[in-house]
C-alpha cells in the first residue's frame, strides 16, 4: 500500500518517468545492436529480425510491454508538463533560463514531441505494414524479407533526412534525460562523473549510430 | 548613470496588476540594487506616488528576505547572491532594466514586488525540526563522533535561507532544491534519525499540497541560489523518501 503511494506524490510520478525512460533506453539499445548487424550481414539480420517478429514471448508478452511502455513515457511527460506549468502561473516577461540552465534540459517536452512524431512515422513505415502482412493478409513467412524491406524504407533521401534529424532529437532528449533519472531515482552524488560520461557516450553512440544506418543503406542501394 | 525601469506594480492580490516605466537620473556604481529602489521610491513620494513595495530586511545576504526577479534572473545579473548584494556597477549607464516579481503559483502577490512565501514556512512546519531537547542540557559537541564530510554536507544544506530564488527561477517552479535542503541538514546527522521518515513524508506532501512543480533536474535552482545549495540534495531527498515509503 505504501508503495503505491509512492507514485501519488510529486517525486514518485518523476520515478515512474525515470524508470520508463530507462526502460525505453534499454529497449533503444537491443534495437540499434539488431539494426546494426545489416550494415555487415544480410543474413545475420534477418535471422534476429525473424526471430524478434515470430517469437511468440518478444511479439505477446515484451511488444505489448514495451507500447505500454513508450505510451506511458508520452502521456506522462505531457501530464507533467502541463502540472509544471500551472505551477508557474504568470509567466515572465524577461526570463533568461539560458543564463543558467541550458536548452536541452529545458525542453525536453519539444525534443520528446519531436521524437513522438518520429515514432508514428517509424509504426507507419515497419510497424503497420508488419502487423498487415502477419496479422491482416496472413502471408505466408519470409524469413528473408526484413533485410529488403529495410534498404526498401532508406532509398528515398527525403525519409532518410527526416529519421536524421529526428535521431539528433533523440540524442538531445537522452543527453539530459539519461543522467537525470539517474538522480531521480536518488543515485548518489559520488556516482554523477562516471553517469555523466555514460550519458555522453550512449546519447551520441546510439543515436548517430542509427543515423550512420539509415544513411548507409539510402548511399548504398 | 541614468536608467530606464520596466517595474511590475500591482495594488494587492486581487487586482491584475501590469508595468509601470520610471526613468531614474543620478545612480551611482556603489549603490546596492535595493539603494537604488529607495531613491525611486523617495522621488515617487516627493511626486505623491504610492512608493513601490518590495522585501527586504538584512541587506547583508543572510536573511533571504529581498527577492526580485530582475532581467529575467532571481535576483539579477550574478551568480550566487541575494538582491541586496547585488551593485549597480552590474549595469551601464541607460541601461533598461525589467523588475518582476517572484512569480509561481504557490507564491502569490500581496502588492507590486512582494509575494507571500509562507508556503516554505508550511513545509518546515511539517517536519523540519528535530524533538530532542537542546536547552539546558546541551551535550558537548564530541560526545557524538560525526564524519567531516557529514558534518560539512549537513553545514552546506543548513545555510539555506529559504528566499525562494530556487522556485522562482526553475522552469517548473518547484521547491525541491529547498525542501531537499532542509531534510539533508537533518539527515546526515544523528540528531535527525529519530523523525526521518515521517520528516521528508511530511514535508514532501506539505510541498505537493502547496502546488509547487515538479523538478525536472535542470540545475538552474542551484546556480541562482545564493547559498550555493547543490542539486545533489534532491537526490539524496528522494532516496530518504523512497526508504520512508518502502
Amino acid at each position: 500500500m505504501s508503495l503505491i503511494s509512492i507514485f501519488k506524490s510529486s517525486i514518485g510520478k518523476k520515478l515512474l518517468m525515470a524508470l520508463s525512460g530507462i526502460f525505453l533506453v534499454v529497449f533503444l539499445t537491443q534495437h540499434f545492436l539488431i539494426n546494426i548487424t545489416s550494415v555487415f550481414s544480410e543474413e545475420i539480420f534477418n535471422f534476429l529480425s525473424h526471430f524478434m517478429g515470430n517469437n511468440p514471448i518478444v511479439q505477446f508478452i515484451l511488444q505489448p510491454i514495451l507500447i505500454f511502455g513508450v505510451i506511458f513515457h508520452f502521456v506522462m511527460g505531457f501530464y507533467l508538463e502541463i502540472i509544471n506549468r500551472k505551477s508557474r502561473g504568470a509567466n515572465y516577461t524577461r526570463y533568461a533560463g539560458g543564463d543558467n540552465a541550458p536548452w536541452i534540459s529545458r525542453n525536453m517536452i519539444f525534443s520528446g514531441g519531436v521524437v513522438l512524431l518520429f515514432l508514428i512515422l517509424h509504426f507507419y513505415d515497419f510497424w503497420v505494414p508488419e502487423m498487415n502482412y502477419k496479422y491482416i493478409e496472413f502471408l505466408p513467412e519470409d524469413p528473408n524479407r526484413y533485410y529488403e524491406e529495410l534498404i526498401h524504407k532508406f532509398e528515398s533521401p527525403i525519409r532518410t533526412l527526416i529519421y536524421s534529424v529526428s535521431f539528433i532529437f533523440l540524442a538531445l532528449h537522452l543527453l539530459h534525460g539519461f543522467s537525470s533519472s539517474f538522480k531521480t531515482i536518488g543515485v548518489d552524488s559520488k556516482y554523477y562523473k562516471p553517469i555523466k560520461s555514460l550519458t555522453f557516450i550512449f546519447s551520441i553512440l546510439i543515436p548517430f549510430g542509427f543515423i550512420f544506418i539509415a544513411v548507409f543503406h539510402n548511399l548504398m542501394h | 548613470m541614468k536608467l530606464n525601469l520596466k517595474i511590475w506594480r500591482q495594488k494587492n492580490s486581487e487586482s491584475k496588476g501590469g508595468f509601470e516605466n520610471y526613468v531614474i537620473d543620478n545612480i551611482t556604481p556603489d549603490m546596492s540594487f535595493l539603494e537604488m529602489m529607495d531613491v525611486l521610491n523617495q522621488k515617487l513620494i516627493y511626486e505623491n506616488i504610492d512608493p513601490i513595495s518590495f522585501d527586504h530586511d538584512c541587506r547583508e545576504g543572510i536573511c533571504g528576505s529581498c527577492s526580485l526577479f530582475i532581467n529575467g534572473r532571481a535576483h539579477g545579473p550574478d551568480k550566487g547572491i541575494t538582491t541586496c548584494q547585488l551593485h549597480m556597477r552590474k549595469f551601464k549607464d541607460g541601461d533598461s532594466i525589467v523588475i518582476e516579481p517572484f512569480r509561481a503559483k504557490s507564491f502569490p502577490i500581496i502588492k507590486d514586488l512582494v509575494v507571500d512565501r509562507s508556503a516554505f514556512d508550511r513545509i518546515q512546519h511539517s517536519g523540519g525540526y528535530i524533538s530532542i531537547n537542546t536547552s539546558g542540557n546541551t551535550q558537548d559537541a564530541n560526545t557524538t563522533p560525526i564524519r567531516k564530510e557529514d558534518a560539512d554536507n549537513a553545514f552546506d544544506a543548513a545555510t539555506c535561507i529559504g528566499c525562494g530564488a530556487c522556485v522562482a527561477t526553475c522552469k517548473n517552479a518547484s521547491a525541491m532544491l529547498y525542501v531537499s535542503a532542509k531534510v539533508s541538514q537533518f539527515s546526515y546527522l544523528p540528531q535527525g534519525k529519530v523523525e526521518a521518515k515521517e520528516r521528508v513524508l511530511n514535508m514532501v506532501k506539505q510541498m505537493d499540497d502547496e502546488g509547487f512543480g515538479n523538478c525536472t533536474n535542470t540545475g538552474a535552482c542551484e546556480v541562482e541560489c545564493p547559498k550555493g545549495i547543490s542539486i545533489k540534495n534532491i537526490a539524496r531527498m528522494n532516496r530518504e523518501f523512497y526508504k520512508a515509503k518502502i
